[in-house]
């Protein structure tokens, strides 16, 4: 049986996005229409029990983060959602709950009904920018209309009329394309006001932003949009309570936006049964680096590694062996060819001590060195860091000069130490306002885990031993 | 005033999207570069008054963002990706061939003010790499030599598109 690829199945094969009579031709537009005959617990309900989980690499629920927006009855009893308590009370634990959260859950922490402090936002995380990520550009490019579908789905359960994308500026084509499809969405009454006849209204803007990494961090992105410097905020509060221009704000990644249609239109259990796990839907999942066919493609949720890396890209390039994989980004720690047989899902990732993340994978050949591959990806964090928190600030760039040095073939016994010291400081999720920094030291981490024997042939030989090998230096 | 009617214009009718007019600041400076290249500082003074800031607060955003430029560039800005499968695939042979060519490095303009190359984060487009963007043109799957070729269209007189 052919497995159903909701996501991508219909893209055009040129390359050009779906137009919005070819997107409704193949089911366009009914999970909004399902969506607004239901009431809007139904919708957040609905999305939970899909299973869907944020697909922008913390892997947190979307039914459940659209929950997070304060609730009618808890309002008058002047109390948060409970989830909102344990934000404030237990921090930590919060964190830690954040990783498994359904998109359901965010969602229904959204405000509801009168308590809703209007306006309230959606907005779609479309800054893309981690290396090894480029899955929601295929998506914006691909068919832009079920991005809009899900956010227009997303406004009316929570409440907004307003929404924004925001998109990284290198992303010139999902630009165009998203813009084509407002256009086209407007003049269909999909967008505007009394959206197909009710009375429910909604606008979504195009914010291209001006650059930074930091600008991918759902906080940051707010301040980003507000006309700040895209520095993190604390959180607690959640954006769900206190977002955009303070007010409640479900923020949301372009993948996880663009399976919400599907799950309105074909019900949850469908969605669910995509799926080799107990996390909801299908992935899309992308490889880069020295395999036969680099590329993405659209697979049930847990699809093992070992079938990503084999069949669907083909297996490594001729002269070329797998030594390891970031399996979702550069922010993830390094996986073995041990660790093949690993489900791609949030949980069986985190199981073996690496992160899904996106699920897009940068594979590590073994004409490439891996002391290189750390440095350049410390080097990318170092000079993408806002500087709001010290540790990052100053902890990222003395990391990368330390590992410019060993990799240049000037380091020091000791300087193994070093970096394992640094990795565990800098790492500490709570010395820094967001996740950059201690996603950072996860490859660095795990390559002093897998790999402490290529950085002591470094620092014995007095440079690097790939140099000879024809790989990257 | 250094600020074109026009571009004045098209600034005021975003002030729309959003609810407070700095909101707008990013996309403001966006519009005033794409003329002239680059902000300057009676830039940054007009821009700002406009939007109700002070000069300082936006200077603030303007040397925060990468893709605005509080110095001047040359007529076409190459982004060269050194992000990590860029990296993998062959990005530093790149390099070379960039820096024999135009005879500067990352971060430089030539000196006829063609070209400048700014090393730049990740394109999105890691399954293609290795890969350059210049102004709003994406090359990628790219051999060192390629860019010979490449760099041709942007010397005769503007790009072919």
């Amino acid at each position: 049986m052919k497995r159903e690829r909701p996501l991508t199945q219909h893209f055009r094969s040129d390359g050009q996005a779906l137009s919005l009579r070819e997107y409704e031709a193949v089911g366009g537009y009914q999970g909004l229409r399902a969506a607004l005959r239901m009431e809007r617990h139904q919708i957040i309900k609905t999305i939970r029990e899909s299973t869907l989980s944020g697909r922008g690499g913390a892997g947190f629920s979307t039914g459940r983060k659209w929950t997070f927006i304060p609730d009618e009855d808890l309002h008058e009893r002047h109390v948060f959602p409970h989830e909102m308590v344990m934000m404030i009370e237990e921090p930590d634990q919060w964190e830690h709950a954040l990783a498994g959260f359904t998109t359901g859950v965010k969602w229904s922490f959204m405000p509801k009904g009168e308590y809703i402090t209007t306006p309230t936002y959606v907005v779609a995380n479309a800054d893309e920018m981690e290396p090894g990520v480029f899955k929601d550009r295929v998506l914006m490019e691909g068919n832009p209309h079920q991005l809009l579908e899900g956010m227009i789905i997303s406004a009316h359960a929570i409440g907004a009329n307003t929404a924004y994308i925001f998109l990284r500026w290198a992303y010139k084509k999902s630009a165009r394309c998203i813009e084509k499809a407002i256009a086209e969405a407007r003049q269909a009454n999909y967008l505007g006001e009394h959206i197909l006849g009710t009375d429910f209204n909604i606008e979504i803007y195009l914010h291209i932003s001006a650059g930074r990494y930091i600008c991918g961090e759902a906080t940051a992105l707010l301040n980003s949009l507000e006309g700040r410097r895209a520095n993190p905020r604390a959180k607690p509060p959640h954006t769900a309570a206190v977002g955009l221009w303070g007010r409640p704000t479900n923020v949301n990644n372009v993948e996880t936006l663009s399976n919400v249609p599907h799950i309105l239109r074909n019900g949850s259990d469908w969605y669910k049964g995509l799926s080799y796990t107990d996390e909801g839907g299908t992935k899309i999942y992308g490889v880069s680096g020295r395999v036969k066919r680099p590329g993405w493609w659209e697979l049930p949720m847990g699809t093992i590694a070992r079938e990503i890396i084999e069949e669907h890209a083909g297996g490594m390039a001729d002269g070329y062996h797998l030594r390891g994989f970031l399996p979702g980004g550069a922010s993830t720690d390094f996986l073995l060819t041990e660790h093949l047989d690993v489900r791609m899902d949030v949980k069986s990732v985190d199981a073996i001590g690496s992160r899904m993340g996106c699920g897009t994978m940068i594979i590590l050949d073994d004409k490439t060195c891996p002391v290189g591959m750390v440095n350049n990806v410390m080097r990318f964090f170092a000079r993408e860091s806002c500087g709001w928190c010290t540790p990052c600030r100053e902890g990222l760039p003395w990391t990368a000069n330390v590992l410019n040095a060993v990799e240049a073939g000037q380091g020091r016994p000791e300087d193994i130490d070093r970096l394992r010291t640094h990795a565990r400081w800098i790492g500490r999720p709570d010395n820094t306002f967001c996740a950059l920094a201690p996603g950072a030291m996860e490859p660095l981490q795990s390559a002093l885990r897998y790999f402490e024997d290529d950085f002591r042939e470094h620092i014995h030989l007095g440079r690097c031993p790939w140099r000879r090998k024809g790989g990257p230096i | 005033m250094t600020i074109h009617a026009d571009e004045r214009y098209e600034i005021e009718a975003l002030l729309r999207t959003y609810p407070t007019p700095r909101a707008v600041a990013l996309d403001a400076l966006k519009i005033v570069q794409q003329a002239k290249k680059w902000i300057t500082d009676e830039d940054i003074r007009d821009v700002a008054a406009l939007l109700e800031m002070t000069p300082a607060e936006l200077d603030n955003l303007a040397t925060f963002y990468s893709q605005i430029f509080r110095r001047p560039v040359g007529e076409h800005v190459i982004r060269l990706c050194d992000s990590v499968s860029c990296w993998i695939m062959g990005e530093t042979g790149l390099e070379e061939r960039l820096s024999h060519l135009l005879g500067i490095g990352p971060g430089e303009t030539t000196p006829d003010r063609r070209f400048t190359w700014l090393p730049v984060s990740c394109l999105g487009v890691c399954e293609q790499a290795p890969a350059i963007m210049i102004d709003d043109d994406l090359y990628t799957h790219l051999n060192p030599e390629d860019l010979d070729v490449i760099l041709e269209k942007y010397v005769q007189g503007g790009v072919e598109k």
